[in-house]
């Protein structure tokens, strides 16, 4: 089991959260003018990337706030979590902004 | 290839067993050839072999970054079934459980395929309408489907709890007497021992690391760990690193890898004759030829590639197990493990064309490839040789999504996603 650092209630249990899939995905818009090639961008192309992934958490049984984390899909292991709205911190070694 | 047979045995039995040789070489990589196959699991064996017993190819590479049967094929729960909801689907899948039948004897090789019966149980009214559904649904398409009523499926599977005395009370179910299991590690080796007797070469230990196109675009050959290989035509069947081995011809797909666990009981002697799984409360179990219940757990939450899952995904399941089958609460669980699978959004797999030319891709299997193995590799392999789709597997493209034509068999995997 994991255990995942949320940035407003501090190290809880995975159990606490609910996984919430790739972060920083933004909905295109205006609707009428989005392509159907823009729609499976947004839809459904992921990255799925064996290294660094940039994901959204809820902490569903804590606060219930989303937030996002980096972590490495190699290890599992969380290089660092940070508050929705913000730009993935710079993790040193991973080669990631 | 020395042909197994009671003959064979009884010849090689006077012999002490000294002389049989190895089941496939050890192939070092050429510098071309005419087709390569990346993955040496279940699909790309069948693949490699495919193209070469019905498509007339010989001169055929299989890259493996591991060993052949390494993967998801020896990590699964060995489940076979066809009873899918949508038409696309039970074509698809029923082209592979048909394939089960004479497998061992086209590949002279024994895949132990057992119909045993696959009963999957229904605990609440809407249970009752999905499955009745999927029973009308199948039957439709001449796949064999049909409702138990709990005292029946008591009857056709004894170790199950009909009694009302549990959280969710089992109110029926629907079997397909068809389904059943198969042994997985020697799909992998009965494949790999038939391609290579066709010329196929076998490359273990060799990881894709790139791909090479050229000036139009068109693959022109791989990068490996053993060096550049040349071909026009590469298949990939990567499994939960479909999406990794594709981004490097630059090709981006609607998959998500994540782990997938499955665990095994002490063996005991025979006590359940038959698959049961249930979708509700997540139970998914059968029992080996080996005498361990082998129980299949659900995802985890998040993508990974570590082949490893958290410990309350299998409690979960073992409790569900737990109350249908209340005499295995004695049972002690003796090895757990975890596999990637690569999973589609509408839960149904891509084997198609790509939109570039010589590279084709056969993935997004998610929690249920193994009961495709023959038929996915027979389908696979024919597009790949025809440079066109067969048309049982021409609705799974990737461009499905942008179309709009989904497959949406999320409810028919029978694992929490």
């Amino acid at each position: 089991m994991l255990l995942i650092q949320c940035p407003y209630c501090g190290a809880r249990p995975e159990l606490e959260f609910s996984y919430g899939g790739q972060a920083h995905i933004a909905r295109p818009a205006p609707p009428e003018s989005v392509t159907a090639e823009q729609w499976v961008e947004f839809l459904y192309l992921r990255s799925n990337p064996r290294g660094v992934h940039a994901e959204r958490w809820r902490h569903v049984r804590g606060c219930a706030r989303y937030f996002n984390a980096l972590r490495d899909t190699r290890t599992d292991r969380f290089l660092a979590t940070y508050r929705s709205g913000e730009s993935p911190p710079a993790v040193p070694g991973t080669g990631q902004p | 290839m020395q042909r197994f047979s009671a003959w064979s045995l009884l010849k090689q039995a006077f012999g002490g067993h000294r002389g049989w040789q190895p089941q496939w070489r050890r192939a070092t990589p050429k510098p071309a050839y005419d087709a390569i196959v990346v993955g040496g699991g279940g699909h790309g064996l069948g693949t490699a072999y495919y193209l070469a017993a019905e498509h007339g190819m010989r001169n055929i590479a299989l890259l493996e970054k591991g060993w052949i049967g390494g993967g998801n094929t020896g990590r699964n729960t060995t489940i076979l079934r066809s009873n899918y909801l949508f038409d696309e689907s039970a074509r698809l899948y029923d082209h592979s459980l048909k394939m089960w039948r004479d497998l061992s004897q086209v590949l002279n090789y024994n895949v132990m395929y057992s119909p045993r019966g696959v009963l999957m149980l229904a605990h609440s009214v809407h249970d009752v309408q999905v499955l009745k559904r999927h029973i009308h649904a199948n039957r439709c398409n001449g796949v064999d489907n049909e409702w138990l009523s709990p005292a029946e499926a008591k009857a056709f599977c004894p170790p199950l709890n009909i009694e009302h005395n549990i959280r969710y009370p089992v109110m029926g179910g629907a079997l397909q007497r068809r389904g059943g299991t198969a042994r997985h590690d020697a799909v992998a080796w009965g494949y790999a021992r038939a391609a290579d007797a066709l010329g196929v070469d076998i490359i273990e230990n060799c990881e894709v690391t790139g791909m090479r196109r050229d000036a139009s675009g068109a693959v022109q050959g791989v990068e490996t760990s053993r060096g550049y290989i040349a071909s026009r035509k590469i298949g990939v069947v990567a499994a939960g690193n479909s999406s990794v081995v594709m981004a490097m011809a630059g090709v981006r797909l609607p998959l998500e890898s994540f782990p997938l666990q499955a665990l095994v009981s002490e063996p005991v002697k025979p006590v359940m004759p038959c698959v049961v799984m249930s979708n509700s409360i997540h139970a998914y179990v059968s029992q080996s030829d080996k005498g361990e219940l082998v129980i299949g757990a659900g995802t985890d939450a998040y993508t990974s590639y570590t082949q490893r899952g958290a410990l309350h995904v299998n409690m979960h399941t073992l409790a569900a197990i737990c109350e249908l089958f209340p005499a295995f609460r004695r049972l002690r669980m003796l090895r757990n493990w975890g596999g990637i699978v690569d999973v589609s959004p509408d839960r149904s797999p891509i084997i198609a064309k790509t939109p570039v030319a010589g590279l084709y891709v056969n993935c997004g299997w998610g929690t249920g490839g193994f009961k495709a193995t023959p038929g996915s590799a027979h389908l696979f392999a024919w597009t790949m040789a025809h440079d066109e789709p067969h048309p049982i597997n021409a609705p799974f493209t990737i461009e499905r999504f942008r179309d709009g034509r989904l497959i949406d068999e999320a409810a028919a995997a029978a694992v929490a996603h």
